[in-house]
């Protein structure tokens, strides 16, 4: 197999606290392929943030990475200095963030903050660095204007400014884009545009987007990666985790989830509460929450085990030992259209 | 007007207006609708329309700057003494966005379920009041235990369910939930959705349910009115609202919702709403209980819309009145 763009491999991260040790990363080994936009999914604090921290360099004094090799083009980014990490960060890799308007300077125009990298790490004059600065506003459509480049961030709406943030993240043309839960706090026909401006992307620029929102990641990613408390529980591409899922996580996450059809029954909703990471109990984190579970579950965390050359889960339930179960109905349905889909004698239209 | 003997709340004509820096923000901008006792009536529109104002004025936080509003057939704005204003505090009660910044956190969850029950004088003596607040922590799904606990110490999730305890603790009668789920996990939407169906249906409360999409709400409203700067623009039966809706805006919304279905989300199309300002327009009755905003002159062509949705001709394209202006374009 030729290299990944990013290798991230075996990935441990914890915080200290006050109240101890939080394992807040635990074994994650991920690979982001060029041009390819991967979603990672979970509830929060299931580490999603703290991975791609990891990667830009950008996690919080009091945490340790334990373990573990970011390969970025072959190279290792957690073996460099500030130095190097900051010619990357921005340039290379680039981020952005949930709340717009942390991200963003009031005080300065945003003209201006569009340009600054460009300044910075492509050393552009600074009329240079106007100029692109306007085509970058007017590619994340924003209507340029000289004008609308001398206004501050208060002037622009919600979803104006993600778009302004997302320029600034695009300004020195990274091959990688991690977006961190970039529309969650947008409404849905803003998050709409925001998606589609990232799908525009998609050409030039590798992306790790983050969600909770399954709905969204149906919208924007080629591939999934599932966490729970701290691990990848199943990763495959979008087709695998949405019409053959395998952990009773991604099930549970599924069947929460509003759908277009008549039934306007009882939604599901996975019960209890995140996992502590302070004091994880013994075994598959999960199985607390799991009507799945079985009884392997309260001594041993499930290895990933392969369902197809690209679709892995950490569930035991695919071990060759372990008992054949009854799926849930909309699992079921789902798995049927999955291998009608795979003989090709269905349209491509999706499970209505 | 008229108020039916089943509405438990009436709005009518309410507007709303704050000064800002340069004029004046009408935040609510002349609407009426009417709750019915035992209902849950959706209050959708995205951040900016008017809906948290629209609640806040119901429990009387401002004067409204317009119109009346009727809590069990009473006219607030000619509500007197201290009893009764005492009455309609614990027969209307909130639940927020933010459960965290609503609940105080230097106060054990015992005593954030206790204060409702001190002021109205709900408990006889100490021992009854704990049994009280261990009952509301079972009711939603808590831990006895939780009552000595503090805010901080919850999940978003639990600090959500904390919120409902608090509203049912004085027994009232409508609850006006503004976004109980918008800063919740998706996984975490659902069991809050669940919780509030399940209580009213057990306690036969009203609920007015406030929320900036439409995706949840069908799950838990029977009617649904949908805002667009300070004006209804749609309002009719939850199924009717997702399956045929009429206005434009309530159809731009129905279209963003992303969906768990990769070959489902490619094939969709968004259709971009665009304001465009309807300056004879008001709440028109296409069909019995559906309402639309529009000029006299459209009902008609609503009720052809109407029409032809329900016999299935029409899906997720949007067709207006005029053909410009309301409409400018479809993406992907
Ligand atoms: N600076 C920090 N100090 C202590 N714990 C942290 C810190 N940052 C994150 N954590 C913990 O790490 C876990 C994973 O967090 P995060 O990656 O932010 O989750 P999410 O999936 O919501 O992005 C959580 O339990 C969180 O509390
Ligand atoms: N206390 C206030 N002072 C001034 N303007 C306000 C105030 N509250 C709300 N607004 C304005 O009124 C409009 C409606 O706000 P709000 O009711 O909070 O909307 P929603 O809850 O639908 O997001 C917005 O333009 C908002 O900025
Ligand atoms: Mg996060
Ligand atoms: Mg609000």
């Amino acid at each position: 197999m030729s290299e990944s763009l990013l290798d991230i491999r075996n990935l441990n991260v914890s915080f200290q606290t006050f109240a101890g040790t939080v394992n807040a990363v635990r074994g994650v080994s991920l690979t982001l392929e060029k041009g390819e936009t991967l979603a990672l999914v979970g509830e929060s604090g299931s580490g999603k943030s703290v991975t791609c921290r990891s990667v830009m360099g950008l996690l919080s004094k009091n945490a340790t990475i334990e373990q573990g090799e970011i390969l970025f083009r072959g190279s290792n980014l957690l073996a460099k200095s500030d130095k190097e990490m900051q010619r990357i960060r921005g340039k290379e890799i680039s981020m952005i963030f949930q709340n717009p308007m942390t991200a963003l300077n009031p005080t300065m125009t945003i003209g201006k903050q569009v340009a600054e990298p460009l300044r910075l790490h492509q050393k552009f004059s600074r009329t240079a660095a106007r100029r692109q600065a306007q085509e970058l506003l007017e590619l994340v459509g924003i209507p340029s204007s000289t004008k609308r480049l001398n206004d501050y961030p208060h002037q622009f709406s919600g979803g104006q400014r993600q778009r302004i943030v997302t320029a600034i993240a695009l300004a020195c043309g990274p091959e990688i884009l991690i977006a961190d839960e970039p529309t969650t706090a947008l409404d849905v026909t803003i998050q709409a545009q925001i998606l589609e401006l990232l799908k525009e992307l998609r050409h030039t620029t590798s992306i790790i987007f983050i969600t909770h929102d399954l709905g969204v990641v149906a919208n924007v990613a080629d591939r999934v990666a599932v966490m729970y408390g701290g691990r990848i529980v199943e990763i495959g591409k979008v087709e695998e985790i949405f019409y053959n899922p395998q952990h009773p996580y991604t099930w549970g996450l599924l069947r929460s989830m509003p759908t277009l059809d008549d039934k306007d029954g009882e939604l599901y909703a996975i019960p209890g509460s995140p996992p502590d990471l302070l004091s994880p109990a013994p075994g598959d984190l999960f199985a607390t929450r799991n009507e799945y579970a079985l009884q392997v579950d309260a001594h041993y965390e499930p290895p990933l085990f392969q369902v197809s050359p690209t679709h892995y889960a950490a569930t035991w339930l695919l071990d060759d030992r372990a008992p054949s179960v009854i799926v849930p109905e909309a699992i079921a349905a789902r798995r049927q259209y999955y291998r009608q889909r795979q003989t090709g004698l269905t349209a491509k239209e999706g499970l209505l | 007007m008229t108020t039916n003997i089943s509405d438990l709340l009436r709005v009518e004509g309410l507007t709303q207006t704050f000064k800002s820096g340069t004029g004046i923000v009408k935040a609510v901008d002349n609407i009426s609708f009417s709750v019915y006792e035992g209902e849950t009536f959706g209050l959708v529109g995205e951040s900016g329309c008017g809906k948290s104002t629209t609640g806040r004025t119901i429990i009387q936080l401002y004067k409204p700057a317009a119109g009346s509003i009727f809590f069990d057939g009473v006219n607030l704005s000619g509500l007197r003494g201290k009893k009764n204003w005492l009455q309609f505090r614990r027969d209307v009660q909130m639940i927020y966005q933010d459960p965290y910044a609503s609940l105080n956190p230097r106060n054990k969850i015992k005593d954030i379920l206790g204060e409702g029950i001190d002021v109205h004088k709900l408990a006889k003596g100490a021992k009854n009041r704990n049994r009280q607040v261990a009952e509301l922590l079972e009711t939603v799904g808590l831990n006895p235990d939780h009552a000595n606990r503090y805010p901080h110490e919850l999940s978003g999730g639990q600090r959500q369910r904390v919120g409902i305890a608090r509203a049912l603790s004085v027994q009232p009668r409508l609850i006006i939930c503004d976004e109980p789920i918008s800063a919740l996990d998706v996984s975490i939407q659902a069991q809050i959705v669940n919780l509030l169906k399940k209580l009213q249906q057990e306690k036969r409360l009203t609920l007015l349910f406030i929320a900036h999409d439409l995706s949840m709400v069908k799950y838990i409203s029977d009617r649904i009115a949908v805002m667009y700067r300070g004006k209804i623009v749609e309002l009719g039966d939850a199924r009717k609202i997702y399956h045929s809706p009429l206005h434009p805006y309530t159809e731009s919304l129905l279209s963003c919702i992303p969906y768990p279905d990769p070959d489902l989300e490619k094939n969709r199309r968004r259709i971009i709403y665009h304001h465009h300002e309807e300056a004879s327009g008001s709440l028109h009755q296409i069909f019995p209980d559906h309402y639309v905003y529009c000029r006299p002159s459209d009902v008609a062509f609503y009720q052809q819309k109407g029409a032809s949705k329900e016999a299935g001709g029409l899906d997720l394209v949007s067709i207006t009145p005029t053909n410009t202006g309301i409409l400018e374009g479809v993406v992907e």
